[in-house]
């Protein structure tokens, strides 16, 4: 059926029961994400695409659409909130982007520039999660995780069904883990779609590395904005 | 009462040193010493991050010669995985010398801030110009045009690091076992033919020749101060080619003495079984020697000046650095030149070398091929591996190792500056005895001839003990024996 929302005082018309988050992305307009991705169940997790619903701030990707939503985006509270959320994440662990492979394909590091961050207004944790490395072909470097839970729930034993990665803990003290037997079970095509699926620099795909010079590497090629407007991710 | 006359920090010089002269009663020197009183550890740091992140991460220990701890560490990859030289494995064409044009314009982009930036305003103002004066703004106000040029010869230097690093600073290129890219024939055509802003090959080559130009006009005017400022001996060591001439990339460490007499050449994987690194109390900076020849014959000379009087030849390829070569060892009748400030000299030789090196690599097809590394097989995983390649500044080594899980265990670095340790404590005490000894007063002018005698060198002092880089105004103290302060001069 056919409904209409308004969008930063546009209205637009849509189907009842898609994802805010998405009807925004066909309509030209951006809102960031970090655990959402396009065609996977939402995760909810990240809060990065909050926006404002009907006077209320809400993640837009758990938000199905209703007739007569008045959905506010590009507004200075809104971004303002949306780049906060962005740099707790970088406050929460330990990033240095300059020597880090996942520079460049990197979802957190360009949710970073989209919102125009600079600094962390939040004191660095600099959390200490030691890194685990024993798998063949994946590398955790712990302190980068943001727990989005993509690969939890999306990556899986292709035999048996079962997770390879889990979190542990709560609160400050969570980390991501990976069972090793699973993960060694894995083929270079499954390491590399882990590491691919993780959004920032924690599940590393040990056959990697640099592969791709400055300036051809994902983001260089094509913004994470765009790439998002298409409906690509 | 014993004095003491303390140069903190030295200026024009990266990172942070100080200079303590001690005077006796009769202010006769009775030594001087250079300390290095900064500590930075990205030995420490590295460990625990994946292998293959060490170029990038270690890299990040100097905004000057970043592209050499790059491809030292690169080198040191491809020993660990395995294919790299000490496995007897030859490196494939493309990747080796996209690092090479990569270490070349390097080269060039360091010596050319060096010499122009820091070096330039003493020969061109004199020693006891000014300080206001003697700098790079001095330079733009005498002779703006000159300073214009070298602007865009330092810029073209950039520019070539950008090409191959994806980066003025700090960029990715190399990956274990090779590179992560070629060169375009419309990349390496922006560099001949010139483009917006950047100047063709031709210019680029009169623009470098102009460097030896200068020193020769100070040479002449100055000759005796210059051959006499500062002539310590040490031995000379750099990197060699089967000719047994400098190659800046690879090859064996080749150590001469002032006849030119080869007393050591070996494979520099064996370093540590022939250098001993001796220790003090008053400087984090380490004073590594010849452990066969002991601390006072087996110290040794890097950089611009041990390479020079190292090599015999450049060769037909690069004939304006041939004929620059040949009425340098003319000059110094064939001997080993002891002289800090033909270091200068040196270095402007090597400016124009890098860019000849330069224009052969650019017409060379190899740097197109797609042919980017070598992929090793899980046997061949040593986890060990040792880099050295010929720094701007000279010979430069960086050690690591790795668990099987590919982890850094270890990490050791032997910067070159380190490496001219002694010789440079041996060129303050040279230059005090002849400046300081017998006054009673510190005047500018020694001050700054201490200063010109540490930057012959053009110490990175803050990757020597791997601290920050900076530059700072200059203090003197003259402190007593008991460590009061007597006197007290500040600019
Ligand atoms: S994971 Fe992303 S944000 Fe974190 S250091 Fe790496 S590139 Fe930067
Ligand atoms: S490892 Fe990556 S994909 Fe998994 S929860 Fe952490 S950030 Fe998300
Ligand atoms: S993208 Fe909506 S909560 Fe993460």
């Amino acid at each position: 059926m056919s409904i209409t929302i308004t969008i930063d005082n546009k209205e637009i018309k849509t189907d009842i029961g898609a994802t805010l988050i998405d009807v925004a992305a066909d309509n030209g307009i951006f809102i960031p994400r970090l655990c959402y991705m396009r065609g996977k169940p939402c995760l909810g997790t990240c809060r990065v695409c909050s926006v404002k619903v009907n006077g209320w701030m809400a993640a837009s990707c758990t938000i199905p659409v209703q007739d007569g939503m008045i959905v506010e985006v590009d507004t200075s509270e809104v971004k303002d909130i949306q780049k906060a959320l962005v740099e707790t994440l970088f406050s929460e662990g330990t990033h240095n982007c300059p020597s880090c492979e996942k520079s460049g394909r990197c979802d957190l590091q360009a949710m970073g520039y989209e919102t125009d961050m600079m600094v962390s207004r939040f004191p660095y944790r600099f959390t200490e999660r030691n890194k685990e490395n024993a798998a063949n072909l994946i590398w955790l470097e712990r302190d980068r995780c943001i727990f989005c839970q993509r690969c939890v729930n999306f990556i899986q034993d292709e035999e048996t069904g079962q997770k390879i990665f889990s979190i542990s803990g709560r609160g400050p003290s969570s980390r991501i883990e990976i069972d090793k037997e699973l993960a060694d079970k894995m083929n270079k095509k499954q390491a590399r779609a882990a590491s691919d699926i993780c959004p920032v620099g924690c599940i590393i795909d040990k056959e990697r590395g640099y592969d791709h010079a400055m300036g051809v590497r994902k983001y260089d090629i094509t913004s994470i904005r765009e790439r998002i407007l298409k409906g690509e991710q | 009462m014993g004095k003491k006359l303390v140069i903190d920090p030295v200026t024009r010089v990266e990172g942070h040193g100080k200079v303590t002269v001690q005077l006796d009663d009769e202010n006769n020197i009775i030594g001087a010493r250079l300390h290095v009183v900064e500590f930075r550890g990205f030995e420490k740091f590295v460990q625990g991050h994946p292998y293959w992140e060490a170029p990038m991460f270690l890299q990040r220990i100097c905004g000057i010669c970043f592209v050499s701890h790059h491809l030292c560490g690169a080198k040191v990859l491809d020993d660990m995985i395995g294919v790299g030289y000490a496995q007897g494995v030859e490196m494939l064409p493309t990747p080796e010398k996209v690092r090479r044009l990569g270490h070349y314009f390097q080269q060039l982009q360091s010596h050319v801030t060096a010499y122009y930036y820091l070096i330039a305003p003493e020969m061109i103002f004199g020693m006891d110009a000014a300080p206001e004066k003697r700098n790079i703004l001095g330079l733009i106000e005498e002779n703006p045009e000159m300073v214009k040029r070298v602007v865009a010869l330092r810029k073209w230097g950039q520019e070539g690091i950008k090409l191959v690093m994806g980066k003025k600073m700090h960029g990715i290129a190399s990956v274990p076992g090779g590179v992560n890219h070629n060169v375009t024939q419309e990349q390496i055509d922006r560099f001949l033919d010139g483009d917006d802003g950047l100047l063709d090959i031709d210019t680029v080559i009169k623009y470098a020749s102009e460097a030896l130009d200068v020193f020769y006009k100070f040479h002449e005017e100055n000759r005796e101060q210059v051959d006499r400022f500062a002539d310590v001996p040490a031995l000379n060591m750099c990197l060699v080619d089967a000719e047994g001439n400098v190659d800046y990339y690879h090859g064996k460490m080749r150590i001469t003495d002032e006849d030119k007499n080869i007393i050591e050449e070996f494979d520099y994987h064996d370093y540590m079984d022939y250098f001993a690194e001796a220790t003090e109390e008053w400087s984090y900076m380490k004073f590594p020697y010849l452990k066969k020849y002991g601390r006072e014959k087996g110290s040794v000379r890097v950089g611009p000046l041990a390479r020079v009087n190292n090599t015999k030849a450049y060769g037909k390829a690069t004939p304006l650095a041939q004929i620059a070569l040949e009425r340098f060892h003319v000059y110094n009748n064939g001997k080993a030149s002891n002289k800090t400030l033909h270091t200068n000299w040196a270095r402007a030789i090597e400016i124009l070398h890098s860019v000849e090196l330069i224009k052969n690599l650019l017409g060379d097809p190899d740097l197109q091929k797609e042919e980017l590394k070598i992929t090793p097989t899980k046997e061949q995983w040593t986890g060990d591996g040792i880099g050295v390649v010929e720094a701007p500044r000279g010979t430069l080594l960086h050690h690591y190792r790795a668990n099987k899980n590919g982890e850094i265990t270890f990490c050791n670095l032997v910067v070159s500056t380190t490496q001219n340790n002694t010789v440079m404590n041996r060129t303050v005490l040279a230059v005090a005895q002849e400046y300081i000894g017998g006054q009673n007063e510190i005047t500018e002018g020694m001050m700054n001839a201490i200063e010109v005698g540490i930057r012959a060198y053009d110490p990175c002092l803050s990757c020597a003990t791997h601290a920050t880089a900076g530059t700072m105004p200059l203090d003197v103290q003259v402190i007593d024996s008991k460590g009061n302060l007597l006197d007290s001069k500040k600019r």
